[in-house]
């Protein structure tokens, strides 16, 4: 105990020695986790007054193109452009700004939308009329009206989450519309006409959203940008602790110091003891400072709150556990790493993959099947859903039990392999 | 009674992918108390026998027994009773003299008022004690040496193995180290030595083993290997006698 008590020390003091690394080392994840909820959290937000611009171009001019404008424009996303260089927009040169990258998107409403919709509805209609036996058949109804077709041009960098958001918006803006012009077109029909003509149909919606997190007991918090993001970003920071940890250890290894001790009747699990003591100690303070950011600072950056709740022991057992599988690989990292060249490069690269497949930028159920599959064996997936049982589903200790199962195992695979390989390598 | 503390038998070494073995058929034992050199040009195989002797290698064939101890069954044992005072400073250059000492003695399990006191003696034995919160990174070649030296020496160990141990240290280092060691052997450390400088190995070794290829050539004390050669003065002229002047580049 004693030797295990003074490894930890040790790496204490060589951390404490290097003040930029230490800096690094806490600063670097708040500035992280401040930055990206501040963008996160404001990328489509009505206060900053950001809009996207958007090339309209209306070969129709007429109620219908005129009621999507007026949609888009209301919508506060978009900034509607009809002219560039004071001069009306074409579909060529439209098509040649998105192209260069001058503008996310275009949108381009052929002629006669509004006629031929309005055609078509009729024709719709009466040939339901007819059909009740309410209307002759004519040879209109029977006309061939050709479907129009509105044109999205979108800039090829252009997010595929941003081009279905908007298609989406536009069909729904669509549908919308074409409802209305049946429901007036029957109106029309059975109307005695009259101002004071009193509706047939009743146009409001019918059915309705409402958004409902389940919970369970009295406590209810509304998932925001930040009871998102804290979680993520602080696994991210926490695993980011391989990158130093394997330099320690490559250090070792070339400063001669490892050889030293090799000599002495100390074990390998002892002096990587004292390591895992340390750098779980720098994971956890890591932790306890981005909770406290996310709880204290957020408010007055204009951000929500963190909300910790009644939770924060079982938080503090997943921050543990993640902390761990983290070291863990660090350890094996610097252990089968022969240069600092090696060392740095791959951890973080490393990190970043384990991130990305854990699904900290991108949401598991977005990613293809096999990349779902391969999620399961990442860290920081099994750490970041631990981190949402509690955050957003408001899991206890029994709901996080699998995902720190895992996390410890990981950890006990990683130092059992590290162990068994420099006991290989003493064999040479 | 002359007894062994350390019996080599018949050691081999061949490293993984070499053509050649760098040790062959090696047997020496050698003998409490004493202080015997491991000479030899580059490429001797000095640096693998002492790294074998110290349990940093394994050999390939043979058996080495530390105080009829082998590392096979008794590795912590053996690693108890010897010092190691390796070429490289294996020193943590951001911490203190204090400081590396102070966690180098307690993984032999020294601690508390003992392994202070243990740790400021030898400072002041080897004229560092001014400098003990001062960090290594600090330190010139020779305090460096010094420290290194420290290092190995804590536990007070049976037999003290030292590769190198005088490289690139002034002449004032030297003699405090040198004098050091000629004090831990007259309380009873046998001293393992590997050295490039053979005046100094000359003065200060009892017995010397010259190795070349793998293999030893010759051993004795230096005076009766002096003798043995004709027209031998020193240790030096012994040395070119029996290993040739040619130079012995490898990689």
């Amino acid at each position: 105990m004693h030797k295990l008590l003074m490894s930890a020390y040790k790496e204490m003091l060589l951390l404490l020695r290097d003040l930029g690394g230490l800096a690094i080392l806490f600063v670097m994840p708040l500035v992280l986790i401040i930055t990206v909820t501040l963008i996160q959290d404001s990328s489509f937000k009505i206060v900053n007054n950001v809009k996207i611009p958007i090339l309209f171009v209306d070969n129709d001019k007429g109620d219908l193109s005129k009621t999507i404008r007026d949609n888009l424009q209301e919508s506060t996303l978009f900034e509607i452009v009809t002219q560039k260089n004071k001069i009306d927009l074409t579909e060529d040169i439209t098509k040649k700004a998105v192209l260069k990258g001058e503008y996310q998107l275009a949108v381009i409403i052929p002629k006669n939308i509004t006629i031929d919709l309005q055609r078509k509805v009729a024709q719709n209609v009466s040939n339901i009329l007819s059909e009740l036996g309410v209307e002759e058949d004519t040879i209109s109804n029977k006309e061939s009206i050709p479907d129009k077709e509105i044109k999205l041009y979108f800039d090829p960098a252009s997010q595929k989450a941003f081009k279905n958001a908007v298609m989406n918006s536009i069909d729904k803006m669509i549908a919308n519309i074409e409802s209305k012009s049946i429901y007036s077109a029957f109106q029309e029909e059975f109307s005695e006409g009259g101002e004071e003509e009193k509706p047939l149909f009743d146009e409001s919606s019918f059915i309705t959203f409402k958004e409902i997190n389940p919970k369970e007991g009295k406590e209810h918090i509304f998932p925001n940008s930040t009871q998102h993001n804290v979680p993520a970003w602080t696994l991210f920071a926490i695993f980011f602790i391989v990158i130093p940890l394997s330099i320690n250890i490559v250090k070792e290894k070339s400063q001669g110091t490892f050889v030293r001790l090799r000599t002495n009747p100390v074990s390998y699990a002892t002096v990587l003891g004292g390591k895992i003591i340390t750098y779980l100690s720098v994971c956890l303070i890591q932790f306890l400072l981005m909770l406290a950011v996310g709880v204290y600072l957020f408010p007055y950056l204009g951000l929500a709150a963190l909300e910790i709740g009644s939770s924060f022991m079982v938080l503090f057992i997943v921050a543990l556990f993640s902390g761990l599988a983290a070291i863990g690989f660090g350890i094996l990292l610097g252990t089968l790493a022969k240069t600092y060249e090696q060392a740095p490069p791959f951890g973080a690269t490393a990190v970043v993959i384990l991130a990305a497949i854990g699904g900290v930028w991108v949401p598991v159920f977005m990613m293809p099947k096999f990349m779902q599959t391969l999620s399961n064996i990442s860290p920081m997936s099994w750490g970041l859903n631990a981190f949402y049982d509690v955050f957003l589903r408001h899991g206890g200790i029994v709901e996080v039990l699998p995902e720190i199962g895992l996390l410890f195992l990981f950890f006990i695979i990683t130092i059992a392999i590290s162990i068994f390989y420099d006991e290989r390598k003493r064999a040479v | 009674m002359i007894s062994s503390v350390i019996h080599i038998q018949e050691i081999s070494k061949k490293y993984k992918g070499a053509d050649e073995y760098s040790i062959q058929r090696l047997n020496l034992s050698i003998i409490d108390g004493e202080i015997i050199g491991l000479l030899g040009p580059n490429g001797a195989g000095k640096t693998t026998l002492i790294s074998m002797l110290c349990g940093l290698l394994k050999p390939t064939s043979g058996t080495i027994t530390i105080k009829n101890l082998s590392f096979k069954k008794n590795r912590k044992k053996i690693k108890q009773i010897i010092g190691v005072v390796p070429q490289e400073y294996a020193l943590y250059p951001t911490l203190t003299a204090y400081e590396n000492l102070m966690y180098f003695g307690s993984m032999y399990g020294i601690s508390g008022k003992r392994l202070k006191q243990v740790v400021l003696d030898n400072l002041e034995l080897l004229g560092l004690i001014k400098f003990a919160h001062k960090r290594v990174d600090t330190f010139s070649g020779g305090m460096k040496r010094r420290v290194n030296l420290i290092a190995g020496i804590l536990h007070n160990p049976k037999i003290l193995f030292l590769d190198e141990p005088t490289v690139g240290v002034d002449v004032q280092s030297k003699k405090v180290i040198i004098d050091h060691l000629k004090e831990l052997n007259n309380n009873g450390t046998t001293i393992v030595y590997t050295s490039h400088h053979l005046t100094e190995a000359q003065e200060f070794c009892t017995r010397v083993a010259i190795l070349d290829r793998g293999l030893i050539i010759s051993k004795g004390t230096p005076l009766s290997l002096i003798d043995d050669i004709e027209d031998a003065h020193n240790l030096e002229d012994v040395f070119i006698s029996l290993t040739g002047s040619a130079l012995r580049d490898h990689a």
